[in-house]
């Protein structure tokens, strides 16, 4: 019986042959195309990292865009919000003085209205004082009184003595 | 074949009949030539040789073949294994860039020891290729070759020596001793073990899964089913067992290599 650790010729060589052609075939064949399958897949992906990466970048890009867009627009806002409340404010101011010059005007027509028929009234009541006089004073005096000018002078003659001891009156109430 | 050779089965002999039990042994592992060829005999492990060499082409051809940056199924068991064997041993020991040279030998190395050491338990089959030493002793030479080439080639013939022999001064009065250790060691343990390894162990796997199987048979008789049952388990266990072994062999047979090349490119200390 042959020992087990003397290896036979047949067997050796059929190994080497064997062995050969799975290292042919895998070397020069298979192993270069899965290495070239590996390859692309590997480019494939960082590819698409790449690629991923790029989007990314521009979506922040668009963010940074939009919230500066967004600080503007309420920038803008607060300005114009501002402006009507600056504008609202002078309006009212003008408006209110425009109403108290109006006031003003109205009472200062009111007052010279007053004043000018206060005077008119004067001079009617002073003419129908006098002329209620002279016919009542002609009366009980029985003596015509028809000579106007005199009767004008003589009514005016007591007007003013009137009006002078009203004058004194008033001084008197003044200084006292 | 011939009486003394003849298995369990072959003879219907069972104990207590008054036969002996047919223990497997080194007629195990020879075999009638299925046909010749002039002086050439064409027996059963070498049949298994051929067909690995037919298997594994055909799973790579099936796998590789047409190769999609999106593989199919297969292809991903393919990538499976070729990674497994370019990154976790060739990239480990030589780096990406020096491994990539070595990286088909090492591939192909792996599936032919661990397709040939399969056979042990593919039914019909059941036989390590990897048993007969001369194939074993096929690859080891290829990786001893190529450890040799490579040694003179990065350091020349003197250098070559020293990296074979482990030469370094520092050594002092001990280094004549230590050369030569280191040259018996390297130069013709090393391949003799780098092929024992892996003939040994599956040798005395097949002989424990033969053994057990034997037994299961030959116990077969009144009170020794009990014992053929137990036997049986066995041959199952030992079966698992071997799945395992056949694999770790393949792996420490490229891992070997692989440092074999690695100590043929690296610098010397």
């Amino acid at each position: 019986m042959e020992p087990p650790l003397l290896p036979p010729l047949p067997e050796l060589v059929i190994g080497l042959i064997a062995f050969a052609i799975v290292f042919f075939f895998l070397a020069k064949k298979l192993l270069p195309t899965i290495n070239k399958s590996l390859d692309e897949r590997r480019e494939a992906i960082e590819g698409g990292m790449e690629k991923a990466e790029a989007a990314q970048a521009e979506a922040q890009q668009v963010l940074e865009d939009y919230r500066a867009q967004l600080a503007d627009a309420r920038h803008e806002a607060s300005r114009l919000r501002q402006e009507a409340q600056e504008q609202g404010v002078a309006l009212i101011a003008d408006m209110r003085s425009e109403g108290r010059r109006q006031r003003e005007e109205i009472i200062a027509a009111g007052h010279a209205q007053i004043e000018a028929d206060r005077k008119a009234a004067a001079a009617s009541l002073r003419q129908d004082v006098g002329k209620l006089a002279g016919d009542l004073a002609g009366r009980i005096v029985g003596e015509s009184l028809a000579d106007a000018s005199r009767q004008s002078r003589t009514v005016d003659r007591f007007l003013d003595d009137l009006e002078a001891k009203a004058a004194d009156q008033k001084k008197a109430e003044a200084t006292r | 074949m011939s009486a003394d050779q003849m298995l369990a089965f072959e003879t219907d002999c069972h104990i207590f009949d008054g036969c002996g039990f047919p223990a497997p042994g080194l007629h195990s592992f020879l075999f009638e030539p299925i046909f010749s060829i002039g002086g050439f005999d064409f027996n059963k492990p070498m049949l298994l040789a051929v067909l690995s060499t037919v298997v594994i082409i055909g799973f790579f051809w099936a796998a590789f073949g047409r190769a999609k940056v999106v593989p199919g199924k297969l292809q991903m068991v393919g990538e499976a294994g070729y990674d497994f064997v370019r990154r976790g041993i060739v990239y480990e020991a030589l780096g990406k860039k020096e491994g990539e040279k070595y990286v088909p030998l090492m591939v192909s190395l792996f599936f032919f020891v661990w397709i040939m050491n399969l056979w042990s338990i593919i039914p019909v089959a059941q036989f390590p290729v990897t048993s007969i030493i001369a194939f074993p002793a096929a690859l080891a030479l290829i990786v001893y070759v190529l450890w040799m080439f490579l040694t003179f080639k990065k350091h020349g013939f003197i250098g070559g020596l020293k990296n074979i022999t482990g030469y370094d001064k520092a050594l002092g009065p001990i280094l004549p001793l230590a050369v030569v250790l280191e040259f018996f060691s390297n130069v013709i343990i090393r391949p003799f073990t780098h092929a024992v390894r892996l003939f040994a162990n599956m040798f005395a796997g097949h002989l424990l899964i033969l053994m057990f199987t034997v037994a299961s048979w030959y116990l077969l008789n009144g009170i020794g089913i009990a014992y053929a049952g137990v036997s049986f388990v066995m041959t199952i266990v030992m079966t698992a067992f071997e799945l395992f072994i056949q694999a770790v062999q393949a792996y420490v047979f490229v891992l070997l290599a692989t440092n074999y090349v690695q100590g043929a490119l690296a610098e010397h200390h």
